[in-house]
């Protein structure tokens, strides 16, 4: 049977999510705007005999990640921009080890200790590999509530399937705004899928030892383990791109907008067609790996773009690098925490189509 | 016939990248003996760290991890959670768990996780070429510190004495300090590492061996000078001994608290 809508913040879906995708340790450290996640994994966690540490730092809590996903769990831990910042170097690791894990970011404005408000400016941290080394991680951006639950239960499958890190790159106004969801299912620990790979319960199957590791100083055998990490990654390109498009058929102008940027793009979108201005929407849902595909398809169909962000302009190089000279791309934003209204949406639409 | 004895089963019988007189395989050899004696090598995990002791996961014939350098004690926390009837081996040199992993030993000790740390001091930073330690002696010399450590006119700071500073953490049940300088001393820190994991086994707490180790190579020393000169130097300042015991009565400690 179907749960009922339940109204809940999306932190706290977020941490709900989680613990029905089966996440049998968290850890994670206070921060703006996600402390709710953090609260509610501290309750709920225990309630379910399972693992809450409130670690000493962001740095210590993507280490015990590290070392729980190493021994098999489904692990996760939350933070926000600056916190994520401090992660980065545990990433890298776990990217390095091909550790699944689910990192969530409820994005707040930067740089620095920048400001609490809602921020999409951790864009290419998220999307580019944010630590050192080749390396890149799935990354899904929610736009309610709903998505929210959706998109982390789903990450702990993806992160399994694909053994690396998967981040929800959720903004604070996604992370602090109520609205009704309806819940995923409850995973039975029991049916998670089994990791012969990780440290632990060799005394089950007497098998060989095994090594979660990083490390390689042999230059061609590093070079050789990178190399196929990245024919992983055209798999995951070719397998797991995510989008949502409203009316880019009948639109002269698409706009491009995920988490929150679309919600207000969408507004943008509807009050264009009160004056019979048609204008697409184009949500990237994946934003690693980037709908880059579907992005040349519309520009080669002579469409024009608008990017709109919380940000100075970071996602609108990927429609540029994606379009390929052969569309006009365009940028709007606002940052520091400001959210472009529906109303400033518009009049850049109308600018740009001169209407 | 009675085998009295042999090569540890948890230990590959294989040669070490170590160097000569370097006390990381004397120490790998007792851990895998008390491992091999109390049965455990297929429920065994160890974290080994970012320095010399970075190829452990060559010779130890059970599980590994290797974290980031100075996360040590983060990983093994994460691991011991979710693995809590295995016996979690978290293998530290000076600069991972005294420098650049304070944050993270302190924390891991204070919340007493059921890991037990291998704290190998051997007073000197050993892959990267012999840098300053946070446990290098006054006025011992280091690449970094070519006039010997000077605490105060040149802002170097004192060697800091670990099990000290962890014993007043309320998460420590067990803190000892051995060494591997003679054959007396090896054996004794052997029944710490064996108390060490029995108490880990049951679940007390925190429980740390810190290890005085040679490294002649980064001393500048023959190995046989190396043993005098850890005997002469190490020992006097990092006083050998159980430094806190607050495990449980009647649990086959041989000291009370000190």
């Amino acid at each position: 049977m179907a749960e009922e809508m339940r109204l809940m913040k999306g932190n706290e879906a977020i941490a709900e999510a989680a613990i029905r995708a089966g996440c049998t340790a968290y850890f994670g450290y206070p921060i703006t705007p996600q402390n709710e996640l953090t609260a509610y994994m501290a309750k709920h966690m225990l309630d379910h005999q399972r693992t809450f540490i409130q670690a000493e730092s962001e740095v210590s809590a993507i280490n015990m990640v590290y070392g729980a996903a190493a021994a098999g769990a489904r692990t996760m831990t939350s933070s926000s921009s600056p916190g994520v910042s401090l992660k980065q170097e545990g990433i890298s690791y776990c990217c390095g080890a091909d550790l699944p894990c689910v990192i969530v970011n409820v994005a707040r404005s930067g740089p620095g200790l920048g400001g609490i408000s809602p921020g999409q400016a951790d864009y290419f941290q998220s999307t580019r590999g944010g630590g050192h080394g080749d390396y890149f991680h799935l990354v899904l951006a929610p736009k309610s509530v709903q998505e929210a639950a959706d998109l982390t239960h789903e990450a702990f499958d993806l992160a399994d399937q694909w053994r690396m890190p998967v981040m929800i790159l959720a903004d604070g106004l996604i992370g602090q705004m109520m609205e009704g969801v309806v819940l995923p299912e409850n995973r039975e620990l029991s049916s998670l899928p089994k990791k012969a790979w990780a440290a632990g319960g060799q005394a089950d199957t007497h098998r060989p030892i095994n090594h979660v590791s990083s490390i390689n100083l042999v230059p061609a055998e590093l070079e050789a383990s990178v190399i196929e990490r990245f024919k992983r990654y055209d798999r995951i390109k070719a397998q797991e791109v995510r989008y949502e498009e409203v009316n880019v058929d009948k639109a002269e102008l698409i706009l491009v907008g995920y988490g929150t940027s679309a919600r207000v793009s969408l507004g943008a979108l509807e009050m264009a067609k009160k004056l019979g201005i048609e204008v697409g929407l184009f949500r990237p849902i994946s934003l690693w790996p980037f709908p880059e595909k579907r992005v040349a398809e519309l520009a080669a169909m002579g469409k024009k773009f608008l990017a709109v962000e919380m940000s100075m302009g970071q996602m609108v190089e990927d429609v540029k690098l994606a379009a390929n000279g052969k569309a006009d791309v365009h940028f709007y934003g606002r940052c520091g925490g400001m959210i472009p209204t529906e109303e400033e949406v518009l009049a850049e639409i109308r600018r740009l189509l001169k209407k | 016939m009675e085998l009295l004895y042999g090569h540890p089963k948890s230990l590959k019988p294989i040669q070490t990248k170590y160097c000569p007189g370097c006390g990381h395989g004397v120490i790998h050899r007792l851990i895998a003996e008390v491992i091999d004696e109390l049965g455990v090598q297929e429920r065994s995990i160890i974290t080994n760290p970012v320095g010399c002791s970075i190829w452990a996961d060559l010779y130890f014939d059970f599980d590994s991890v290797q974290p980031a350098h100075g996360r040590t004690p983060a990983a093994a926390t994460g691991i011991k959670r979710v693995k809590p009837d295995h016996l979690v081996i978290c293998y530290q040199g000076d600069g991972d768990l005294a420098a650049i992993g304070t944050a993270e030993i302190i924390h891991a000790a204070n919340r007493g996780e059921k890991f037990t740390t291998i704290f190998v001091n051997n007073a000197i930073y050993g892959m990267t070429g012999g840098q300053m330690a946070p446990t290098t002696l006054i006025g011992q010399k280091a690449t970094t510190a070519p006039y010997g450590r000077d605490a105060l006119e040149a802002g170097m700071g004192y060697p800091i004495q670990v099990c000290e500073l962890l014993a007043t953490l309320g998460g420590t049940k067990y803190l000892a300090r051995g060494s591997v300088n003679n054959a007396a001393n090896v054996r004794k820190t052997k029944q710490y590492i064996k108390k060490a994991f029995e108490a880990q086994l049951r679940g007390e707490g925190f429980t740390m061996v810190e290890i005085l180790s040679p490294c002649p190579t980064n001393w500048g020393m023959q190995p046989c000078e190396g043993q005098e000169w850890l005997e002469a130097n190490m020992i006097p300042f990092y006083k050998l001994g159980e430094v806190k015991n607050t495990l449980a009565a009647g649990a086959g400690a041989e000291g009370g608290s000190k």
